[in-house]
């Protein structure tokens, strides 16, 4: 009897995903699809507000990654107050952002991969649910426990220094910053018990583990949930990674330039977004090569595909060992996301070193203006990809239009890509679906360190359900997690 | 001893922002009454690294905004949860204690005060219900402040039900 499986959320806050993978009579993987079922439409919600408030307001989309969408409208609004388009801030407003961001994406990865991805890769897919978790891995290893607590903590601390407070941060205004950092707080973070060094000598043995882990495990890591893609990025002008500002490349599954460094500001000449019927989450692609082939992938592995050095010399070294792996080909392997998002903490550690030295914190101006526009664009590489904000005012400074595409968002195809992959290679052929194989899909959707909340502009937790179901859509197998 | 009350929620949601609420106010009467040992903290939500703050303190009362059926609010003892979210979005009191317990041998004695809230809208303020019960618990809470060592000799459960 062909089946159909589902994998759904329930918990306490909207902005859950659903898998639901059919099988045929054969119990082969017909199809399989992640579903974003609840939509709030926080684009509607900041039509009519002054336009400055937007860096703040556009907070409340995410409660993880808040100082993204905060640095993305302040980046956008930087333009409606004639600041210029990434070029013209004074050297301590983005120095001060930068720092801000670095913390950001530093204490986002290390969340991802101490609290969600190493019990996977310590005790693998078919491990008992309640020791695949934190507590299992300090049991394991306390020592890569306690160090995913303290790297955390130091990001943390970061975006409290540089944004002025942990909720609703009003760091990053229009056209600029709102404060330096003061030797105090500078030196805390450079002779503080664990300090700076110790979070770049941290994230090296963190990416080790992985390293280590990889060599053991080279045929689920390279195999697992891969599959072509393109990738897209942003990337400094001379091609080097540059997280927070920088022009639009694309890269085909072989190399080739399909995105040649464009300017985000023209952002809709390039992308659109496709709908289907099944999510409420949309689906971006390339507008010349259409729907079918102009889908890609953002984020960490995206990022290490498309640029072409990373200016910061540890993570610069550990770049060339990732791109030899590939023959300097894109890397197309979904668990390498773990690799290269392990790579991307070493150089924000290294790059928060260096703002950290850097006398323009201290002292200087903090804030320019210009000639006001009627509409911004702020684009800035998300720790999970591509974050997409686009603002148009009216003649009373109100916004007028917003427009949102969030690094989830863009990431959809592939997920669902990953989705199928991975229920193919652990269930095809099987005549029943084990605990150990629901989580296999899990994995390959969480490689992609997914928000669903705010792919949906909805807030709260995203958990998840598989349904399975036969191919009269009857529901043979339900998990939730 | 060592006091720490965390009010964790979003106040971008209207009355999930019960707990940041309830740390401004009691904060601001903690200062103007010289009381020094306890400290205050708020964020959008729990996360591991608070761990390792709770880790520090002998008492802990987490504070958040509650869509159970309770009258107004209550206060709770946590237990131990080791359950983890699918993603790093959600982590429950009980974890935090969990993490502290493991990872640093340091178990505070920990509650949770769940506020009774009502809407949750993208909007900014308490629904006048949710204010109602954020008076209450706040005064409920100046006489735990003033006598913390009071908490700790609560074994049940449910602490008390307003």
């Amino acid at each position: 009897m062909s089946q159909k499986i589902t994998i759904d959320p329930v918990t306490r806050v909207e902005g859950h995903g659903k898998v639901t993978i059919y099988l045929d009579d054969d119990n082969n993987i017909k199809q399989s699809r992640l579903h974003i079922v609840e939509f709030r439409g926080f684009e509607r919600f900041i039509q009519g507000r002054p336009y400055w408030e937007a860096p703040v307001l556009v907070q409340r989309l995410c409660g993880i990654c808040p100082v993204s969408h905060h640095l993305a409208a302040a980046k956008a609004i930087d333009v409606i107050v004639g600041a210029g388009t990434g070029d013209k801030l004074t050297p301590t407003a983005e120095k001060m952002r930068r720092l801000m961001h670095y913390g950001q994406i530093f204490q986002s990865h290390v969340l991802h991969f101490f609290h969600l991805a190493s019990p996977d890769l310590l005790f693998g897919l078919d491990a008992a649910p309640d020791i695949r978790n934190i507590i299992g891995v300090a049991k394991q290893n306390k020592h890569l426990a306690v160090m995913g607590v303290m790297m955390r903590k130091f990001g943390q601390e970061i975006i409290k220094v540089t944004a002025g407070k942990k909720i609703h941060g009003t760091g990053a205004i229009s056209g600029g910053i709102n404060k330096h950092l003061t030797i105090e707080e500078r030196d805390s973070f450079l002779k503080g018990e664990n300090n700076i060094d110790q979070m770049i000598e941290w994230s090296g043995e963190a990416l080790n583990f992985l390293k280590n882990y990889h060599r053991n495990n080279k045929d689920f890591i390279d195999n697992f949930a891969s599959f072509p893609s393109s990738h897209l990025s942003i990337v400094r002008k001379d091609g080097a990674m540059d997280l927070y500002h920088g022009v639009m490349r694309a890269v085909d599954n072989e190399g080739n330039r399909i995105l040649d460094d464009v300017s985000y500001q023209d952002y809709l000449n390039y992308i659109a977004e496709g709908v289907k019927n099944w999510s409420y989450m949309k689906f971006p692609y390339l507008k010349h090569l259409g729907k079918e082939k102009g889908w890609y992938r953002v984020g960490p592995l995206a990022r290490l595909n498309t640029c072409d050095f990373i200016p910061t010399p540890l993570a610069q070294k550990e770049f060339e060992e990732f791109r030899a792996y590939t023959k300097g080909k894109p890397n197309n392997m979904s668990m390498h996301y773990h690799w290269a998002r392990l790579i991307e903490t070493l150089h924000a550690a290294e790059v928060m070193k260096d703002l950290l030295n850097d006398k323009d914190l201290l002292t200087g101006e903090l804030i320019v203006k210009g000639e006001k526009q009627s509409e911004g664009i702020g684009v800035i590489e998300a720790p999970r990809g591509t974050l997409f904000h686009h603002y148009r005012i009216n003649d009373n400074d109100q916004i007028a239009m917003a427009n949102l595409i969030v690094s989830t968002t863009n990431n959809n195809d592939p997920m669902n890509f990953a989705v199928n992959e991975a229920a193919k290679q652990m269930m095809q052929g099987k005549r029943e679906i084990t605990e150990p194989m629901m989580n296999a899909v899990e994995v390959a959707i969480r490689a992609y360190d997914p928000c669903l909340s705010c792919a949906t502009h909805a807030l709260g937790q995203m958990p998840l359900e598989i349904v399975l179901r036969d191919k009269n859509e009857n529901i043979i197998q339900v998990k939730r997690t | 001893m060592k006091v720490l009350i965390y009010g964790y929620g979003n106040p971008g949601r209207m009355d999930d922002g019960l707990g940041n609420e309830l740390v401004n106010a009691l904060e601001h009467w903690s200062k103007k009454n010289n009381i020094d040992y306890v400290e205050f903290d708020s964020n959008y939500q729990l996360n591991i690294e608070d761990a390792y703050d709770i880790s520090t303190k002998d008492v802990v009362i987490f504070v958040d905004a509650s869509k159970e059926d309770i009258d107004d609010f209550v206060l709770t003892k946590i237990n131990e949860n080791s359950n983890l979210s699918f993603t790093s979005h959600e982590a429950s009191p009980g974890y935090i204690y969990y993490l502290s317990k493991k990872l640093f041998k340091k178990a505070p004695e920990t509650f949770l005060l769940h506020i009774k809230g009502y809407k949750w809208d993208f909007q900014q303020g308490l629904s006048e219900g949710a204010e109602h019960n954020l008076n209450k618990a706040i005064a409920y809470m100046k006489i735990i402040i003033k006598n913390p060592e009071n908490i700790i000799k609560f074994k049940h459960n449910i602490i008390i039900q307003n």
